[in-house]
């Protein structure tokens, strides 16, 4: 089964300096990803799921413990080679969209491919906004988006380098009841097709029921 | 490399036309076109000096002094088998027509051989307005050449006579072209040139007069070597050998000091672009920091990020550059164009060293102040696009600005071509940007501090919530406020400096000649023609002239130590030493002058009196025993007494003047100032056809061809001042949109907690009349406080403080952040507070 498994922890931990003592926001996270699983990660706020995610991603480091990424120790990776290691095979979704604010929507969705170098990155760009619905918005820049449509064209961005693996915090954060339903729509689909592994932080319990499997945190530690 | 190369050309299109990087493309172009715009220029004139070096010179080697050559000189050079040519130059009357109807004018006069110029040719024309064509040889025995101007003004065409001295002489020709003088740009006097075979019949050559004689050769650089090392041990006090190097000092001087005026002032443009791109670039990271996270998470590497903006700002630099060379070519044409009349001589292309300068400059500025902040980009935390607060690398920001300040001031120190003028430029500059932002922050605290809050609740329109988070943000922005507003400080005391200041000083400097000042001065009366002179005045119902003797003589020792241009290292100093210069002898102390230390000489007293300029010039001291050489004599005396002396009252002065009886019976020749009533001028007419020696200047005419001179150095100057105000007003608008981001992510967020407009607009509306108040009067006592500086330092003029200055500065202040806070409210208050916080 080994060769399944996409995504490993083990004994992960994360603490931080609070005056004089220290903070624990994770510790003994053990937890493995199986290949095209849908995980959600819930719990309340402080208990430290963004903390969790960004160290999957290998966007903050540990202070105890490791994270593998198809069987690769991502702390014994430098933060450059790391960056690499995401532009090949991570995707992210986030709850404030990070859009770059002065590039239009199909920049935006352009700019990983850019990143990686790809000649086709207009077409293949073009082909992932006409399929979460921007087709007439290429041009549009962040500002004059809705919340849903800037949602949408950072799943366009996440998706269109085919990650293998594909990280969202709070999707639906910032948007209201019916926009966050159609962004949810839209995320499941564009995972059902293009295969990825996702991984969802979220306090939303019906989000959660229509992922595949759901882990809970309290106050640092997976609850049993 | 490659891929990183496009992707940064693809961002600064993307960032260009979003409007990230308009402010830091223009004060880029502002800088660079600043600098070329004079380095052109420069560069332009000293390619013509080198060109013209030899024609400047009219030979290989001039050996020029202040008394005639000794006949062995003369004979060194022939006997070296090279040419020689001979000429004596001074200052004299030239006078036309008889009676009611004679006219004078003050000449150039050039005495030379026939051989006269070795190198270069004149170029004369047969009558005034016709073509010219060069010369053959120089003026025949009996004749002269005439500048056009002097033909003007004595009327006298070619064919006629004029007298010059006692002697009368022929108009033979038109001079249009000196190679001498090509380059000589304060010229008062216009040139006659005559055969130096003439001289002794004008009686012209005598005691009083100041003239010059020069030698010249031409030939084989190893003649000219060996004659050249044969002369120099030879050579006697106010000798020199002028050549290639050397050739021309004073014109050199002169420019010089134009071009380094006119770089100073680019120079100013340049640190204040500086400033600009340093509030950019720093607006440019802010904006910046959360795409950047969100890149280290889409896999971009660090070198990656640094390459991508690297490459985007070198392009743009590169461009903004490029096109400030083209705008600073185009300036320096109008620069040469307003000295035109100046120059009198076809200046050759610039080259392209001056765009390379610019170059340098631009991409200096952008490295120093731009690209140390992206290294701030560069370590943005990938976290960050999680959380918000991580990766705010302020100190790294802060070295990076300490970083670019100094690469500045290495640039302001090469460009100023003088370590201690640099330094001094780049010291005070940073002074007053630190005196302005320790000032505005404490201003800003004592402002929002809880007695002026008490204070200022009292006044009608300032109660309220509106107030008092006005107030309150002033305390919380203290830091960020005070940058604010030393910038804008900075920008308003440009912008003051250039639009009242400068005016004040122009007319200052007009000003400075008293109404009753004389306007004639008679020079060179000898001893017997005193009284002559004084019955010439009564006779015609003018006072009679306040004739001071005057004596030519040198500091030859001081203390007994003999002293001469090696001692000093300034070159007016150098100068001082050098020259022969005017001593006096009289009894009481000039009502003029007035005794700034020691105490005027007893009659009998081996004693002279100094002026204080020349005295601290040269380190003389009360008390310092002076040895003094007067045509041959040496005597000495001890200075008892320091003068000073108002140089533009236009009166007659000394630098150093002695009892009568300690100079008495050295030769001597007399000099007056007076003044003539307009109207009463006609009186004079004869007085050179009765002494025709004596030369009479017109001081008015003269003043108003110097006040030209000024005018045209002014034009071109003020056109290099444009771009230093485009420089201080993108200061000032850079600074004002520095903290928009901030305010705009803030207002949405009191909204959201249910502040009404009115609520907002009015706190914005007390924070930024404060800053602009604070502004406006820093900016009002900078301006003052420098313009002060420039004229007592640079003009030594006396600036009345101009109390529009004080007005003007915190009315700027206020009408500009008052302007800015209507404009701030209305992008603040217009979209919906989600949006607002959506692009916060």
């Amino acid at each position: 089964m080994a060769g399944r498994v996409q995504l490993r922890t083990l004994g992960l931990g994360k603490r931080v300096p609070s005056g004089a003592d220290e903070l624990v926001i994770l510790s003994d996270i053990d937890l493995e990803v199986q290949r095209g699983e849908v995980l959600a990660i819930v719990g309340a706020s402080g208990s430290g799921k963004s903390t969790l995610l960004a160290l999957l991603a290998g966007l903050d480091t540990p202070t105890s413990g490791r994270v593998e990424i198809e069987g690769q120790d991502l702390f014994a990776l430098d933060e450059d080679a790391r960056a690499l290691l995401r532009g090949r095979s991570v995707g992210f979704v986030f709850q404030s969209f990070q859009l770059l604010p002065a590039l239009n929507a199909l920049e935006n969705v352009m700019l990983p491919l850019e990143l990686a170098g790809r000649a086709d990155a207009e077409q293949a760009a073009r082909e992932v906004l006409v399929r979460v619905g921007l087709g007439e918005r290429l041009w549009h820049y962040p500002r004059h988006l809705s919340g849903g449509e800037q949602q949408r064209v950072a799943l366009a961005r996440a998706f269109v380098v085919r990650p293998k693996i594909l990280f969202a915090d709070e999707p639906t954060g910032s948007l209201d009841a019916a926009s966050g339903r159609d962004v949810i729509e839209l995320l499941f689909e564009l995972n059902r097709e293009y295969g990825a592994t996702l991984v969802l932080v979220t306090h939303d319990e019906g989000l959660a029921a229509r992922c595949s499997r759901t882990i809970r945190l309290t106050a640092g530690r997976i609850q049993p | 490399m490659k891929g990183s190369l496009k992707l940064a050309l693809r961002m600064l299109a993307r960032d260009w036309r979003a409007g990230e990087l308009r402010i830091l493309g223009a004060a880029l172009v502002v800088a660079v076109a600043s600098i070329t715009s004079v380095g052109f220029f420069a560069d332009r004139v000293g390619q013509a000096l080198v060109r013209d070096a030899h024609q400047l010179l009219g030979a290989d080697l001039v050996l020029a002094s202040d008394r005639p050559w000794k006949a062995d000189v003369s004979e060194e050079i022939t006997g070296r088998g090279l040419l020689r040519a001979e000429g004596v130059s001074f200052i004299s009357m030239a006078l036309a027509g008889e009676g009611e109807a004679a006219r004078s004018q003050l000449a150039g006069v050039k005495a030379v051989s026939d051989s006269y110029p070795l190198r270069g040719r004149l170029r004369v024309a047969a009558a005034q307005g016709q073509p010219d064509a060069p010369a053959q040889g120089a003026p025949r025995p009996g004749g002269v050449w005439l500048e056009e101007r002097m033909v003007s003004a004595l009327g006298t065409p070619v064919g006629s006579r004029l007298r010059l001295g006692e002697a009368t002489l022929r108009v033979d020709a038109i001079l249009t072209l000196e190679p001498e003088r090509n380059a000589s740009f304060f010229n008062v006097a216009p040139r006659l040139l005559m055969n130096i075979s003439d001289l002794p019949a004008t009686g012209l050559v005598q005691e009083g007069s100041r003239i010059r004689y020069y030698l010249y050769a031409a030939g084989e650089p190893p003649a000219l070597k060996a004659l050249e090392a044969w002369a120099k041990p030879r050579l006697e006090r106010g000798q020199r050998i002028e050549d290639l190097e050397t050739g021309r000092p004073e014109v050199r001087a002169t420019l010089d000091r134009a071009q380094r005026f006119l770089s100073l002032t680019a120079l100013l443009a340049a640190v204040l672009a500086g400033v600009a791109i340093a509030l950019a670039t720093r607006r440019f990271v802010e904006r910046h920091l959360d795409g950047c996270a969100v890149l280290r998470c889409l896999g971009a590497t660090q070198a990656r990020l640094f390459a991508m903006h690297a490459g985007e700002f070198v392009t743009l630099g590169l461009g903004a550059c490029l096109i400030g060379c083209a705008i600073g070519y185009g300036a320096q044409q109008v620069i040469a164009l307003a000295l035109e009349d100046l120059m009198r001589t076809a200046l050759p292309a610039p080259g392209l060293l001056p765009a390379l300068q610019g170059l340098l400059v631009g991409l200096v500025l952008l490295l120093g102040f731009a690209l140390p902040p992206l290294i701030r980009l560069r370590n943005v935390p990938a976290v960050r696009v999680i959380r918000r607060e991580a990766g705010d690398a302020e100190g790294a920001a802060r070295a990076a600005y300490v970083f670019g300040m100094l690469l500045l001031a290495a640039l302001l120190v090469w460009q100023a071509g003088d370590l201690r003028l640099g330094l001094y430029v780049v010291g005070g500059f940073g002074a007053a940007i630190a005196c302005f932002a320790l000032v505005s922050w404490l201003a800003l605290r004592a402002v929002a501090s809880a007695p002026a809050a008490r204070l200022f609740g009292h006044l009608p329109g300032l109660r309220g919530s509106a107030f008092r988070y006005g107030l309150a943000n002033l305390k919380r922005h203290a830091r960020g406020n005070a940058v604010q507003v030393a910038s804008l400080a900075l920008g308003l005391t440009a912008v003051l400096l250039l639009g009242f200041t400068r005016n004040d000083l122009v007319e200052a400097w007009r000003r400075s000649a008293p109404p009753d000042a004389p306007n004639r001065f008679l020079i060179g009366v000898q001893p017997d023609q005193v009284a002559s002179v004084n019955d010439f005045f009564r006779e015609r119902g003018l006072g009679p002239p306040a004739l001071d003797p005057m004596v030519r003589g040198r500091v030859v020792s001081v203390n007994g130590r003999p002293t001469g241009e090696s001692d000093y290292q300034e070159e007016r100093a150098k100068r001082l030493i050098e020259r022969e210069f005017n001593l006096s002898y009289m009894d009481a102390m000039p009502a003029h002058n007035e005794l700034s230390a020691g105490a005027w000489y007893a009659p009998g007293a081996r004693e002279v009196s100094v002026e204080e300029g020349i005295a601290r010039t040269l380190g003389w001291k009360l008390g310092d025993e002076l040895g003094f050489t007067v045509g041959g004599e040496r005597f000495s005396a001890r200075i008892s007494s320091l003068r000073r002396l108002r140089w533009d009252s236009m009166r007659v002065n000394f630098f150093v003047v002695a009892p009568a009886a300690l100079l008495r019976n050295f030769p001597a020749s007399f000099i007056s100032a007076f003044r003539v009533e307009p109207g009463a001028e006609a009186a004079l007419n004869a007085l050179p056809q009765r002494f025709p020696n004596v030369t009479l200047v017109d001081i008015a005419a003269a003043v108003r061809q110097a006040q030209a001179v000024v005018d045209q150095l002014v034009a071109a100057v003020q056109f290099v001042f444009l771009f230093a105000l485009g420089a201080g007003l993108l200061v000032l608008y850079s600074a004002l949109i520095a903290t928009e981001d901030e305010r705009r992510r803030e207002a949405a967020v009191m909204r959201v907690y249910g502040a009404s407009r009115a609520q907002i607009q009015g706190a914005q509306r007390v924070e930024f009349l404060a800053m602009g108040a604070i502004a406006g009067t820093l900016a009002a006592f900078g301006a003052a406080l420098i313009g002060q500086l420039v004229a007592s330092r640079v003009f030594e003029l006396d600036l009345p403080p101009n109390p529009w200055v004080l007005v003007a500065g915190p009315l700027a202040g206020l009408a500009l952040l008052t302007l800015n806070a209507w404009l701030s409210a209305r992008k603040v208050l217009r979209s919906a507070p989600l949006a607002a916080l959506r692009e916060a």
